[in-house]
């Protein structure tokens, strides 16, 4: 099975995160750069699946150069190899600019199974998944808490309020996943070594084939027309037990949809 | 109301910007073990005197017993990624940076330069795997900072070796599968391997400990043990021997400590910007900051050190000297770093609840091992001055 696993570069949720004054686009040269953690839970279902199915496992990731640095974490994982999609004219990409770049380079290197982590951090529009599978015309089964193949079957638990639902499709397929499917494994010390020897292409919007006029801040069809720093956090509530404590926190947890 | 501004963190001078991105996944990766296995768990294992036996085949999973080493299973990494690795975990505590050092550069290191290809072959990947354990016995109850004058000794008898002595304060000793015990012979100071089990070898652990809780420690004896002539480390003969494992444990000692008074650092910082008294944060009080702030510059110096004793071992030109500046300095360092932070904790400064008194009380069994600090200033004296001031 040849399974490629969307894997973005994001800063780091711990370190401040701001937007550049200049084009409304998030600096990313100010924060620590990480691999996008629901991306860690693809790369692992990618892995097992290739573990137990056999096929190989591609990172493609699109990004500006210092991106390297996750795809290198991707394969000390343990990923075959990667494609890194980088050009300028790429920068400020939207939506519609990601997908249909990342399409591109997934019609060229070809697919049984495209897994990406439900969102990201820094974004968060969780579109994406829903986007590259209608470019490239095959089923999306999304937020998926686990996933099984057989053959060319692939059916998956879609995770929901009440439970999950069991989605089925035929392969090729893009699936998203995410955090209760597995626990990714760390990159051991030989496998960063190994990462080290594996192939990575590089590709520019010219050698994907991508027409430069879709793609980019300038072509993008959504605009960041305004953005504002988050309120200090606020005082936590309080509450008092008068022999209700329980239900009341119970009451608490509730609104909030945690039980 | 006083003026505030988001904290930068410890690394003001971003040195870890020159790890590499290697060294750097090798950093996150042990982070985040450290974070998600021992964290939870050390104040306990402190507390009760003991190291959970499984932690060692979940280190040899990820790679960290013996990766500077090449071949036999081991990672094959540089010595900043092994710095790195020490650092990261004796952030989390000493005991468990030490079953790293003896494993990696104690046991493993003498095994893998000196052994033969047989005792490669039969220790090394189980070694490297978290398989096996091993120690490494040069102190004897009454030789320490003297180790040439060693009373534990190897007769031949035939073709075979009769070994009989004693030592003492043997980290790993009683769990170890494999000891490498340095003994005195008609040629010099010889290296042998003693498996687990080999009549007339026994190990009784010491307790009462108040330092390196979560460590093993173990006095060894040997009782006419027969070894078969196998048993020597065919390649070196001398004090060099061990010396030059010391040398490579040494090295991640410099590191190591770092992790530690990094630690300190950050939970003082973290007290100090929570803790009110007098209406205000503790952080908020010039004296409170002055520590701070001298924490901060010792730290950061002792992390440049580090750094660079690993550009000179890369570049292969580290000499013993420069392993005892840094191991001298940067321990020193590093406790009058936990004991500043202690007080910066008050009362809380004495409880497991934080990390504090414990890397201090471990950080003076690292003033010890490995070299005291005295003999390592003598070591320094010696290379200023020419003169031995203890030879
Ligand atoms: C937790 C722990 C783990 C250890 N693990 C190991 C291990 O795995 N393997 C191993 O072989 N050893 C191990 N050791 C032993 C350690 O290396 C020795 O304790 C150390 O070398 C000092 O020896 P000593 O304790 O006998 O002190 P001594 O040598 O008796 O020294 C006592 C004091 O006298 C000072 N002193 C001695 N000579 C001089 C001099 N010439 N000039 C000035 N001052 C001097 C010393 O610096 C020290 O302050 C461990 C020790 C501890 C505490």
């Amino acid at each position: 099975m040849n399974i490629v696993v969307c894997v973005k570069q994001v800063p780091d949720t711990w370190s401040e995160r701001t937007l550049r004054e200049s084009d409304s686009t998030l600096d990313r040269d100010a924060a620590d750069a990480v691999i996008n953690e629901l991306d860690e839970y693809a790369i692992e279902e990618g892995l097992r699946l290739a573990e137990a199915h056999g096929g190989e496992v591609t990172i493609l990731s699109m990004g500006p150069d210092r991106a390297t640095e996750a795809i290198r974490k991707a394969l000390s994982m343990g990923a075959d190899k990667a494609v890194h999609l980088v050009d300028d004219a790429l920068a400020g990409s939207d939506l519609l600019g990601t997908s249909a770049a990342l399409a591109a380079v997934l019609g060229q290197i070809g697919f049984d199974l495209v897994i990406l982590g439900s969102e990201s951090t820094d974004a968060r529009t969780g579109a994406l998944p829903a986007m590259l599978a209608e470019r490239l015309g095959v089923p999306q089964l999304s937020y998926a808490s686990k996933v099984e193949v057989d053959g060319s079957a692939i059916s998956i638990h879609r995770l929901a309020d009440y439970g999950y639902d069991t989605v089925e499709a035929t392969l090729p397929a893009v699936v998203s996943v995410v955090e209760k499917i597995n626990e990714p494994r760390y990159p051991t010390f030989k496998g960063i070594m190994a990462a080290k020897k594996k192939p990575v292409q590089t590709m520019s919007l010219a050698d994907a084939g991508i027409d430069p006029a879709t793609v980019g801040l300038a072509n993008a069809a959504s605009e960041v027309t305004g953005w504002a720093k988050r309120p200090p956090r606020q005082a936590g509530t309080i509450v008092t037990d008068e022999g209700d404590g329980g239900a009341k926190a119970a009451g608490f947890l509730a609104e909030r949809k945690f039980i | 109301m006083p003026r505030t501004a988001e904290p930068v963190g410890t690394d003001l001078l971003r040195i870890d910007d020159e790890l590499s991105d290697e060294e750097r996944l090798v950093r996150d990766t042990v982070r985040k073990f450290a974070a998600d296995r021992i964290m939870p768990n050390i104040a306990d294992w402190f507390e009760a005197g003991m190291l959970p036996k499984e932690l060692a085949p979940e280190l040899g999973r990820l790679g960290l017993l013996g990766m500077h080493l090449k071949g036999y299973g081991c990672a094959g990494m540089g010595p900043i990624a092994y710095g790195v690795t020490c650092r990261e975990m004796e952030a989390a505590d000493s005991g468990l940076r030490s079953l790293v050092s003896v494993q990696g550069s104690l046991a493993m290191f003498p095994i893998w330069k000196y052994g033969s290809e047989e005792q490669k072959n039969e220790w090394l990947p189980r070694m490297a795997a978290g398989e096996a354990i091993g120690c490494f016995g040069l102190t004897e109850p009454d030789h320490g900072s003297d180790p040439s004058s060693m009373k534990t000794h190897a007769v031949k008898d035939g073709t075979d070796w009769v070994l009989n002595g004693a030592k003492m304060w043997i980290t790993n000793g009683s769990v170890a599968d494999v000891a490498v015990v340095w003994a005195t012979t008609e040629q010099g100071i010889r290296g042998f391997l003693l498996p687990r089990g080999t009549r007339g070898f026994t190990a009784r652990n010491i307790h009462k400990k108040l330092s390196l809780r979560a460590s093993v420690t173990s006095e060894l004896h040997f009782d006419d043990v027969r070894l078969p002539a196998d048993a020597v480390l065919p390649g070196v003969t001398g004090l060099k021997g061990p010396l030059s494992c010391l040398s490579e444990a040494r090295f991640g000692i410099a590191w190591g400590v770092t992790g530690a008074a990094r630690a300190c650092l950050e939970a003082a910082i973290d007290y100090a910007t929570t803790r009110e008294q007098f209406g205000r944060k503790i952080g908020g009080f010039q004296l409170t900051q002055g520590k701070l702030a001298w924490m901060a510059a010792d730290l950061q110096r002792a992390q440049l050190l580090a750094l660079h004793l690993g550009r000179l071992k890369e570049a292969g030109q580290i000499t013993p000297q420069q392993i005892s500046l840094g191991k001298m300095s940067n321990v020193r360092t590093a406790i009058d770093i936990a004991r500043t932070a202690r007080t910066i904790l008050g009362a809380n400064g004495i409880t497991l609840e934080y990390p504090v008194i414990r890397h201090a009380n471990n950080l003076e069994s690292v003033l010890t091992y490995e070299g005291t600090e005295e003999i390592h200033t003598l070591a320094i004296g010696q290379a200023l001055t020419g003169i031995s001031a203890y030879r």
